[in-house]
C-alpha cells in the first residue's frame, strides 16, 4: 500500500487496472442518472416516452419551462419559483452571516463561559429533525401571516443555514493567530478595525465557502418551502416536484428540463469552492 | 453571566512599541463576546420556541379539527406507542438508517482508497465525484422516479427487465429509496475518507513495508485505526441524516405503497399536515427526537474517544 500512496510512482499492473476497472463501474452508475436527464430534457413531447437513446434532439423545453405556455401546460411557474429560491436562499445567507459571522469570532476567538453550549445548540438544529420545528411553524405562520412569505422562508432557513455559517468560520477564526490582531491592537487600531481590517480579510476564502455552501443547502431544500409556502414564495425544488404530480398530460421533457435548471445553481457554486467542500460539509471537523 | 474572565490573549503589560493600545475597561472586554454572540442567542431563541411548542402540542389534543386544545398528559404518547404502524415506521426508519449508512461507509472507503492510488482515472473523476452530492435530493429523487417507471424508465430497459419489474413494488420500494440514498450520499463518506487518507503521515507506511508487512495487515492494523476519526464523522452525518429522511422518500413514494416505506419524518408529515392532526405528529416528531438525540450523544463520545486515540498513534 506504501507504493500506492506515494504519487508519481505509476506501474500498469494487474490491480491498477482493476482499480481503475472499479471506479469506471461506480462513475458510469454515478453519471448515468444525470446523463438521462440531460437526455429527457432534450426531447420532444411526442419522443419522450417512445425512445431510449435515439432522437432528434431539441432545446425548447428549457424555454417552454421558463415561459407562461410552460406555466399553462403543467399549472407549475417555475420561473417564479427560480425568483423566490434566489430570495430566500440569498435572504438567508445574509442573515446568517450578518449574525453569524461576530458569534463565530467570539466562539473561535476567545473562550468563555457559554459559548461551547452556544456552538452545540447551533450543530443541533442541523441534527434535529425538521418536522419538530415546522409543524408549530406551520401554525403559527398561518396566525401570523408569514406563511407562504419570503420572510417567513428566510426566518425559517436559519435553521439550515445558520449552522453551517457559525461552525465553518469559528474553525477559520481558530486557525488565525491571535497574534496577528494584538500588533494591530498595538498600532493603535481599536478591536473593530482590527477585525475588520486584518482577521476578516485573512478569513475571506471561509466566508466565501460557507456563504456559498449554506447557498446550496438552502436552495436545495425541500421540507421548508413544502410545508410553509404555497404559490407565492415557494422554491426550485417543489416546483420540480409539483410537474411529476398533477392529472392530465405527464411531461416528462419538461420535468427532466426543469430538474436540470434547478440542480445547476448548486452544482456551478459547488465548483467554484471544491477547494474547502471537505471542510465545510463536515461543520470544520475535517480540515482537508 | 460575566463572573469568569474570558481567558483571552492579554495584550502584554509592558510599554507598547507603536503608540497605545486603546484603553477598553475591563468590564468590556469581558463582555464583548457575549455582546457579539447576542444575535445568535436571539436567533437560538426563535428557534427553540416552536420546538418547546412542539413538544408542548404533543401533550395537547390538538389538530384543525379541534382548535381549542386541551392537556391529554401521555394519551398521545400511549396511542401512538401501542400503534402497530408506528413499529413499523420505527422498523423501516431504522433499517433504511442502518443499511444505508453501513453500505455508504464501506462503499465510501472503498472510492476513497481507489481514488487515493492518484492514477489519471482516479484525478479525472475526482472532479465529477461530487455531483450527485450537489444537486438537490428531490431532484435526484425526481431523476431516480423517472428512471423507475416501469414502462419508459430507461432502467428496465437498459437492464433488460421488461416493462413489468416495478422497482417501486411494495417488496422493493425500501431497497429502491436507499440506491438513490446510496447515489447521493457515498460521495460524501468518500471526499471525507480520502482527505483524511492524504492526511495520513508516510513514514508507518515506508517503516511496516520494510517490516514486510502486508498490504491487507498495514489497512487493519495502521490505517484504520489513524482513519477511524474521519470515517466516525462520516457515519455520524449520514446516521443522522437517515433516522429523518423525508424528502427523498416523500418523493419517491410518499411512504407507500401502503406503509412499506413510511419514515418516522414521512409518518409524522402524514399525521400532521396532510391529517392536520398536529398532537399526533409532533407525539411522532417527539419520539423520533429522543431517539437521534440519544445516537448523537453516543456517537459524538465515540468519536471523542477515537479522536484521542489516533492522535496518541499519531503523536
Amino acid at each position: 500500500m506504501a507504493t500506492e500512496i506515494k504519487p508519481g510512482r505509476k506501474r500498469l499492473t494487474l490491480g491498477s487496472v482493476g482499480a481503475d476497472l472499479l471506479l469506471v463501474f461506480w462513475f458510469v452508475f454515478s453519471l448515468f442518472p444525470i446523463a438521462w436527464m440531460v437526455l429527457l430534457a432534450l426531447k420532444t413531447d411526442t419522443e419522450q416516452t417512445t425512445t431510449y437513446f435515439a432522437f432528434s434532439p431539441t432545446f425548447d423545453n428549457f424555454g417552454t419551462v421558463m415561459s407562461q405556455r410552460g406555466t399553462d401546460l403543467t399549472s407549475v411557474d417555475f420561473a417564479g419559483a427560480l425568483v423566490s429560491s434566489v430570495l430566500n436562499c440569498g435572504g438567508a445567507v445574509l442573515v446568517s452571516l450578518l449574525i453569524g459571522i461576530p458569534a463565530a469570532y467570539a466562539a473561535g476567538r476567545w473562550k468563555y463561559r457559554g459559548s461551547e453550549d452556544l456552538m452545540f445548540q447551533m450543530l443541533s438544529f442541523r441534527f434535529a429533525p425538521e418536522l419538530m420545528v415546522v409543524v408549530p411553524l406551520f401554525v403559527i405562520y398561518n396566525q401570523t401571516g408569514l406563511f407562504d412569505t419570503t420572510y417567513g422562508m428566510i426566518w425559517v432557513l436559519q435553521l439550515v443555514t445558520m449552522p453551517l455559517v457559525v461552525w465553518i468560520l469559528r474553525s477559520y477564526f481558530q486557525d488565525l493567530s491571535a497574534e496577528l490582531e494584538q500588533a494591530a491592537l498595538l498600532d493603535g487600531y481599536t478591536r473593530r478595525r482590527a477585525f475588520v481590517m486584518v482577521a476578516l480579510p485573512l478569513v475571506r476564502p471561509g466566508i466565501a465557502a460557507a456563504a456559498l455552501l449554506a447557498f446550496i443547502f438552502a436552495w436545495n431544500n425541500y421540507v421548508f418551502p413544502l410545508i410553509l409556502t404555497d404559490s407565492n414564495a415557494t422554491t426550485v425544488t417543489v416546483a420540480v416536484t409539483k410537474f411529476l404530480g398533477g392529472g392530465g398530460q405527464a411531461y416528462y421533457n419538461l420535468t427532466a428540463a426543469a430538474a436540470l435548471i434547478g440542480a445547476l445553481p448548486p452544482l456551478l457554486l459547488a465548483l467554484t469552492i471544491q477547494r474547502y467542500l471537505v471542510r465545510g460539509l463536515s461543520f470544520g471537523a475535517v480540515k482537508a | 453571566m460575566t463572573t469568569t474572565a474570558p481567558s483571552r490573549q492579554a495584550p502584554p503589560a509592558g510599554p507598547a512599541q507603536h503608540g497605545t493600545p486603546p484603553v477598553v475597561p475591563r468590564w468590556r472586554r469581558r463582555l464583548r463576546p457575549y455582546l457579539l454572540s447576542v444575535p445568535a442567542v436571539a436567533i437560538i431563541i426563535g428557534i427553540l420556541y416552536p420546538f418547546f411548542l412542539g413538544v408542548y402540542y404533543a401533550f395537547l389534543n390538538y389538530s384543525a379539527v379541534n382548535p381549542n386544545p386541551v392537556l391529554v398528559g401521555f394519551d398521545n404518547f400511549r396511542s401512538v406507542l401501542s400503534d402497530p404502524e408506528f413499529w413499523t415506521s420505527v422498523r423501516v426508519t431504522a433499517t433504511y438508517a442502518f443499511v444505508a449508512t453501513g453500505l455508504e461507509t464501506v462503499l465510501g472507503i472503498g472510492i476513497a482508497l481507489l481514488l487515493n492510488r492518484s492514477s489519471i482515472v482516479g484525478r479525472i473523476f475526482e472532479k465529477v465525484l461530487i455531483l450527485p452530492l450537489m444537486i438537490a435530493p428531490v431532484i435526484a429523487a425526481v431523476i431516480w422516479k423517472l428512471m423507475f417507471n416501469p414502462q419508459f424508465g430507461v432502467l428496465n430497459h437498459v437492464l433488460g427487465l421488461g416493462s413489468t419489474f416495478d422497482w417501486l413494488s411494495r417488496d422493493r420500494a425500501l431497497w429502491s429509496t436507499i440506491l438513490v440514498d446510496l447515489w447521493i450520499y457515498t460521495p460524501f463518506v468518500a471526499i471525507l475518507v480520502l482527505a483524511g487518507l492524504r492526511s495520513l503521515p508516510k513514514e508507518p507506511f515506508e517503516a511496516s513495508e520494510v517490516d514486510g508487512a502486508g498490504w491487507f495487515y498495514m489497512f487493519r492494523r495502521l490505517m484504520l485505526p489513524m482513519m477511524w476519526p474521519y470515517i466516525l464523522v462520516a457515519v455520524i452525518f449520514r446516521l443522522m441524516d437517515c433516522l429523518k429522511i423525508f424528502d427523498i422518500v416523500y418523493v419517491l413514494t410518499a411512504g407507500g405503497p401502503g406503509d412499506a416505506t413510511r419514515t418516522l419524518q414521512v409518518g409524522a408529515f402524514e399525521d400532521s399536515i396532510t391529517n392536520l392532526n398536529y398532537s399526533r405528529g409532533s407525539t411522532y416528531m417527539f419520539l423520533l427526537w429522543i431517539l437521534v438525540f440519544a445516537v448523537a450523544r453516543y456517537l459524538v463520545s465515540v468519536l471523542g474517544k477515537a479522536q484521542r486515540r489516533a492522535a496518541g498513534a499519531e503523536g
